[in-house]
């Protein structure tokens, strides 16, 4: 348990808005930016921006995942955190689990209370924004689990790998998509119950995958 | 200390891409021993090292151990934003250490807590990396270049250092070009393992 108290401690320090690394605001900003530049390029039709800011706020909650990506696995395999971690018997998924954790708790509930004011930017109404927020409540910890296993598969790379594992999260989050969104349209609770059961899975599989590919890195 | 701690390896082969660095490499420690593994550089002595921590699999051959193992080599693994002494905390906590003090103070480094990590010297990043290792308690030491970019007063105490870990039925095993004094003077010449 102290282990686990230990690298959470230090993952939130790295990880929060606010923190010594710096650029943790953006992903949140980012976010923002997309709801408030949307009216402005699609215009100000109520009935348009009401039948597609749901969607908009799903496609910006994802791409405000991306970006933390290339920061949140390398650095610490470069700098031989894992060596040292591996040496005292402390697991690459036991490291990896934190770390998703830290990652979903970093932007998730984040993006979460900026849908508040991002509805209102993409003018959709009560019961939108009630779907909405229960979709990005099931949605974004599966999120957080394909950055986490795609940030490990791509940390042995030197350069290019940002670009590398934003190209290699859209495809892997479209089913997210398909149902976080898609439960706007129909209203039902199908959708959010379908998202919920791939983010569930996501998180049950993303330490392992990370766990092993971390592994597979050092080994080269 | 704990159970007598033992590293030995029978017949190791590493190789690299499509070069085979080293091949029937054998050695036994014992507690309280030492060994200094030398040869120019790309012989593999950083190899052997990722081999006997478990980071690396051998071509061949078999690596057997009891105890605890910690590791100095290049790569600091300590947070480069941080004032080094929370950047050392975070392990000190994660190896239940409580005497920190001792140990930056044989290191010289109880001045430098609230200097950052990336402002800190190459010599003092050493010594730094040092200090993680002793904090640990560990009884197999695994140091690759240890004396890199440390002035002769530091080089001095890790001599010290290391006379007083192997007095006390821990294992270091040392991969340096630079002389180095260890208890018993043993060492393994890479190049005559060389394919």
């Amino acid at each position: 348990m102290s282990v686990f108290t230990a690298l959470l401690r230090r993952d939130l320090a790295a990880l929060l808005p606010g923190s010594a690394r710096g650029n943790s605001l953006l992903p949140l900003l980012f976010f923002l930016a997309v709801a408030m530049l949307y009216p402005f390029a699609v215009g100000p039709e109520p009935e348009l921006l009401a039948a597609t800011g749901g969607g908009v706020i799903w496609v910006a909650a994802l791409l405000a995942a991306i970006l933390p990506l290339d920061r949140l696995l390398a650095p610490d395999v470069e700098n031989g955190f894992f060596d040292q971690w591996a040496l005292r018997g402390i697991a690459e998924e036991v490291v990896v689990a934190v770390r998703l954790l830290a990652h979903w708790l970093s932007f998730g509930p984040f993006i979460i209370v900026a849908a508040f004011p991002a509805s209102a930017l993409v003018g959709i109404d009560g019961a939108t924004l009630h779907v909405v927020l229960l979709g990005l409540l099931a949605g974004t910890p599966g999120l957080a689990a394909i950055g986490i296993i795609i940030a490990s598969v791509t940390v042995g790379l030197r350069s290019g790998g940002a670009a590398l594992s934003g190209l290699l999260v859209i495809p892997l989050a479209v089913p997210l998509l398909i149902f976080g969104a898609g439960s706007l349209s129909t209203g039902g609770e199908g959708g959010l119950a379908l998202t919920g059961a791939i983010s569930l899975v996501l998180v049950a599989i993303a330490p392992f995958a990370g766990g092993a590919a971390i592994r597979a890195a050092r080994e080269g | 200390m704990m159970e007598p701690c033992r590293l030995a390896a029978t017949e190791l082969a590493c190789r690299r891409g499509d070069r085979v660095l080293f091949s029937s490499l054998s050695l036994t420690l014992e507690a309280g021993e030492a060994v200094q593994v030398t040869g120019p550089n790309g012989t593999g002595k950083s190899s052997l090292i990722r081999i006997l921590a478990g980071l690396m699999l051998p071509f061949s051959g078999k690596v057997e151990s009891a105890g605890s193992m910690a590791l100095v080599d290049e790569r600091l693994a300590l947070d480069e934003h941080l004032p080094l002494g929370r950047a050392l905390a975070f392990w000190e906590r994660l190896d239940g250490c409580t005497n920190a003090d001792a140990g930056l103070a044989t290191l010289q480094l109880d001045g430098l807590l609230e200097v950052p990590v990336r402002f800190l010297s190459t010599g003092q990043r050493k010594r730094a990396a040092l200090a993680r290792l002793l904090n640990g308690g560990r009884q197999i030491w695994l140091l690759d270049e240890p004396l890199n970019g440390l002035d002769d007063q530091a080089r001095g105490a890790v001599e010290a250092l290391l006379a007083l870990h192997c007095g006390g039925g821990g294992i270091a095993l040392v991969a340096s070009h630079q002389p180095i004094a260890l208890p018993g003077q043993k060492s393994l010449h890479l190049p005559d393992f060389s394919a």
